[in-house]
């Protein structure tokens, strides 16, 4: 039983926290092989693992970088690999190609019912929030019967494009007779999203470690009555309450990151999902109550932090949309 | 990253798990599945049936008489046994004054002592708070002055657990008065029967006599029961209360109450359905339970850390208040699982009394009680209060 990485997470995660620190553009990530650590061997990668995301995620998270390689690498390549399209899936973990993954429909909150349907390789359909969905070069859309392959520039398809609270695009796509390949059925989601999931609730425990850093700094300077607020006890006990949370999180992660080829992957997602958005909103809601005034302020690093905890909890379902789903799993 | 136990570690769990089921006798597992009070001939019956197979102190070295586990073994011991609801192994003698005496003690205290603790000759208690000395313990007053060969000490012990069972005590007392309050303690040992010691029982809410009282009134103790250095005690006090903490999570005992909660909800009816079905009321269930996988996969951590020679450090404190927060929030959710049946308040649990005319299933007055008795899981050890300023202190710095 060891709860450490390898030499070479390890060597990756120091030089991406390093890099990322000068230069956050998604070229820099791709040329560590950030991408490239994300798929397996097999697949023209060289990791893929739970271990491996846990490692890019975190730092990315903490290092507050918004990069392609959430939709397009452990989803859009994920996919891709599972359907047998090796090359497009090695193209998309270098950055040569972007992909948009198109799950999410109008009104369907986070069921996942699909109502897009293909009539002759051509697809209709509407799909909401779908992230980088303005600069995908090619789209993975599921349909009733099954995933679908569709090129960013094929006829019938609009994008309407739109800001994100965690300083990501998304956008509505609409598919009007589009034309499209059909690359497997609706089952090869399964092992993406999950790994999707996993990047979501590790990105999240580097920005809630972030958060905390930030904010155990801003105790010990911040003076007001004479010394430190970081000397209340009123706070202390507040800040110790909220890092034993974030060591909640942090195992939550590893779990899921330690099962995630396993049978019981599904309970693990849940339980995982709920707990980190659970604890990413309240590291959220009591670093900005730590802090006082300044956490209301944009100029404040803060700022873009407490909307990353709270986009990650809405992603791919909230905490209690993922307690309902541990719950129905554990009575099964 | 490898989150399975090895080989050696599986078959040692498959080596307990057999144990418990050929030598745990029902009549106390059953005892401890509805949270009842063990009487003191049964926790000694248990104690034998363990030392016997050598494994009543797992966490001392064999040259003691120990099984010598490793951090990673005691944990398994801990959570088969509770998951198998064995009672749980003393921790006066075998975790908190055996450590101390095979570090600081002398080699006749060893001798005495450590095999006695092993065969049930002695039960040990430990005095350590007094009524003005609680979270603030080294602010303790039991004096210890010196008279010849014998220390005469006088004073007053509180929350002394299952005293009324122990024929010794090991105490912190005052040997000097000035300087840092840390500087004048003194680590001794006395016997319970020595003229001068009055022990009186305290009531606790669960209605049993948990806790006691225990009076010093020129009591002589001869100066070879003195621990380590005479004014160094309080160095021996934090190395006990340091040095144990492989089990401080609980996680075996939350892993346990979470089965009997689910086994209860699944037989307790609400509207019309089982309770384990009832949206709400699953949801509490479901919330603990994420909780708890998290926090077994902490613990976890910090003993893979333990094996690989790091000393745990305040993230003990870490576990020691989440696994309360845990551990009480299953005593409540199994205490309301049993609907109004949880009103019912029998006098069972104490020693000698008999009365089992209550409705409702066997775990409701166990429940209320168990409850009750667990709110103690947050004060005593280092209240939640105290964790969390370790936690500020040593790991935020604040």
């Amino acid at each position: 039983m060891q709860f450490t990485f390898t030499e070479e997470q390890t060597m990756l995660g120091d030089s991406l926290l390093r890099t990322l620190a000068r230069d956050k553009t998604p070229a820099a990530l791709m040329d560590l092989g950030a991408g490239a650590a994300l798929l397996s061997e097999a697949d023209g990668g060289f990791g893929g693992t739970g271990a491996d995301i846990l490692m890019v995620f975190r730092t990315l998270g903490r290092a507050l970088a918004v990069s392609p390689l959430l939709d397009s690498v452990v989803l859009g390549a994920g996919v891709l690999a599972l359907a047998g399209e090796g090359d497009l899936a090695e193209q998309a973990s270098v950055g040569a190609i972007q992909v948009a993954v198109a799950l999410d429909e109008p009104g369907q909150r986070y069921d996942g019912t699909v109502g897009t349907v293909a009539r002759g390789g051509l697809l209709t359909g509407e799909k909401t929030m779908v992230s980088g969905a303005d600069t995908a070069t090619h789209l993975i859309v599921s349909a009733t019967d099954g995933v679908y392959l569709v090129d960013g520039a094929a006829q019938g398809l609009t994008v309407t494009s739109y800001r994100l609270m965690d300083g990501g695009r998304a956008g509505e796509v609409r598919l009007a007779d589009t034309p499209a390949r059909r690359i497997g059925d609706l089952t090869l989601l399964a092992r993406p999203t999950a790994a999707a999931i996993l990047a979501v609730c590790a990105d999240a425990l580097g920005a809630m470690e972030a958060a905390a850093e930030l904010t155990t700094d801003y105790l010990k300077t911040r003076k007001q009555f004479g010394r430190p607020i970081g000397s209340f006890q009123a706070l202390q006990h507040r800040m110790a309450d909220l890092v034993t949370e974030i060591e909640q999180a942090r195992s939550a992660v590893w779990n899921l990151a330690g099962h995630l080829d396993d049978e019981d992957r599904d309970r693990h997602v849940a339980a995982t999902k709920s707990l980190v958005g659970k604890i990413a909103r309240r590291v959220a809601e009591e670093t900005v109550q730590l802090h006082g005034g300044i956490g209301m302020t944009e100029e404040y690093e803060l700022a873009s932090i407490v909307r990353r905890l709270l986009a990650a909890d809405t992603r791919f379902g909230d905490s209690d949309h993922h307690l309902e789903r541990f719950m129905a799993l554990s009575a099964a | 990253m490898d989150m399975s136990f090895s080989p050696e570690d599986q078959q040692f769990r498959a080596e307990v798990r057999q144990f418990l089921v050929e030598r745990l006798p029902s009549r106390l597992s059953e005892k401890v599945r509805l949270q009842q009070e063990l009487t003191k001939a049964e926790i000694e019956e248990w104690h034998a049936v363990l030392n016997e197979r050598g494994w009543l102190a797992g966490n001392w070295p064999k040259e003691f008489g120990g099984a010598g586990w490793t951090a990673i073994q005691r944990h398994i011991f801990e959570e088969e046994s509770a998951t198998a609801f064995a009672p749980r192994v003393l921790p006066f003698g075998i975790a908190m004054l055996g450590p101390v005496l095979q570090k600081f003690g002398s080699k006749e205290q060893q001798e005495t002592f450590l095999p006695r603790i092993l065969n049930g000759q002695d039960w040990w208690c430990q005095g350590y708070s007094e009524p003005g000395a609680g979270s603030d313990l080294a602010s303790l007053k039991t004096s210890a002055v010196r008279d010849g060969e014998h220390y005469v000490v006088n004073g007053q012990k509180t929350w002394t657990t299952l005293g009324q069972h122990a024929n010794w005590i090991f105490c912190l007392v005052r040997t000097r008065t000035d300087g840092k309050p840390q500087e004048g303690i003194s680590f001794l040992l006395i016997d319970m029967n020595t003229p001068g010691i009055t022990v009186r029982p305290i009531m606790l809410l669960d209605g049993t006599p948990e806790v006691n009282e225990v009076f010093f009134d020129d009591v002589r103790v001869p100066v070879e029961n003195l621990v380590g250095t005479e004014n160094e005690g309080w160095t021996y006090a934090k190395y006990l209360l340091t040095h144990e903490r492989t089990n401080i999570a609980g996680v075996g005992f939350a892993t346990a109450g979470l089965s009997s909660l689910k086994r209860i909800a699944r037989g307790q009816v609400a509207n019309g359905k089982p309770l384990i079905e009832n949206p709400v009321f699953a949801a509490r269930i479901a919330e603990v339970e994420i909780e708890l996988m998290a926090m077994a996969t902490t613990n976890l951590r910090l003993l893979a850390q333990a094996a690989a020679g790091q000393v745990p450090g305040a993230e003990s404190s870490m576990l020691k208040l989440k696994g309360t927060q845990i551990r009480q929030s299953i005593n409540d959710l199994t205490r309301r699982a049993v609907g109004p049946w949880a009103l019912t308040f029998p006098s069972e649990g104490i020693e000698g009394a008999n009365e089992n005319t209550v409705p409702g299933p066997d775990e409701a007055a166990g429940a209320t009680r168990a409850y009750l008795n667990n709110r103690k899981l947050s004060i005593y050890g280092g209240s939640s209060e105290v964790q969390r300023s370790i936690i500020a202190k040593q790991i935020l710095g604040l």
